[in-house]
């Protein structure tokens, strides 16, 4: 397993390939992208911050705990902070499992486990000059 | 003793990025917040919001000391 909180762009190919390999039958990409609209609200662009240090250390014990759930060391996670742009990537999770029933939990659990717990902070930007921070659902 | 409280987004915005704040020894999270709401613009913080303690998701009787790393985090949005 191997995670990060980068300030560069996220190449999802290359964790794809950092996991994928021949005993394993099934990898699953997950790519979140920032998204145009939000709420209905135009979005143009937005900056991710960070408690850095806690960040780090929570997506490890997340995917620490989906590799000791399903039984694979297969995962690499990367979170982006800094300014990003419309259809930037903002996470890449690469699971790669022996089976995809395995491969498609872990990664479900890694998505919606981030969400609520990794200490970053999102501040859209509107096309109407606003600006707005916005938690995710509970 | 003096407790340095990091703050983050919204209360940064409201309060500065961090603030330092005086507790009697002994004192426990929720004792630090009460100090920290007690500020000028401090009510910007919620009653019960998310505290981490040396980077670790706190309760809010946890017992702090004046070496620890507090920090109130607000509604989180990564993803």
């Amino acid at each position: 397993m191997r995670t990060a909180i980068v300030e560069r762009p996220i190449d999802a190919c290359s964790l794809l390939s950092e996991v994928a390999s021949a005993r394993n039958g099934a990898t699953v990409l997950f790519v979140g992208t920032v998204r145009d609209i939000n709420e209905g609200s135009e979005v143009s662009g937005l900056d991710y911050s960070a408690y850095g240090a806690m960040a780090e250390k929570e997506l490890a014990s997340i995917v620490a705990e989906a590799c000791e759930r399903w039984r694979t060391r297969d995962i690499v996670v990367e979170h982006r902070v800094g300014t990003l742009e419309l259809g930037e990537s903002s996470v890449v999770i690469a699971v790669a499992h022996p089976h995809r029933g395995e491969a498609y939990d872990a990664s479900r659990y890694i998505i919606e486990e981030l969400k609520q717990r990794l200490p970053i902070w999102k501040r859209e930007h509107y096309v109407d000059g606003r600006a707005e921070w916005v938690a995710n659902a509970r | 003793m003096t407790i340095r409280v990091l703050l983050f987004a919204s209360y940064a915005d409201a309060l500065g990025p961090h603030v330092d704040v005086d507790v009697p020894a002994g004192a426990r999270v929720r004792d630090v917040l009460a100090r920290v709401r007690a500020l000028a613009t401090g009510k910007r913080i919620p009653d019960k919001p998310l505290v981490a303690v040396n980077q670790v998701y706190a309760a809010d009787d946890q017992p702090v000391t004046a070496t620890d790393e507090v920090a109130i985090i607000p509604p989180v949005a990564g993803g």
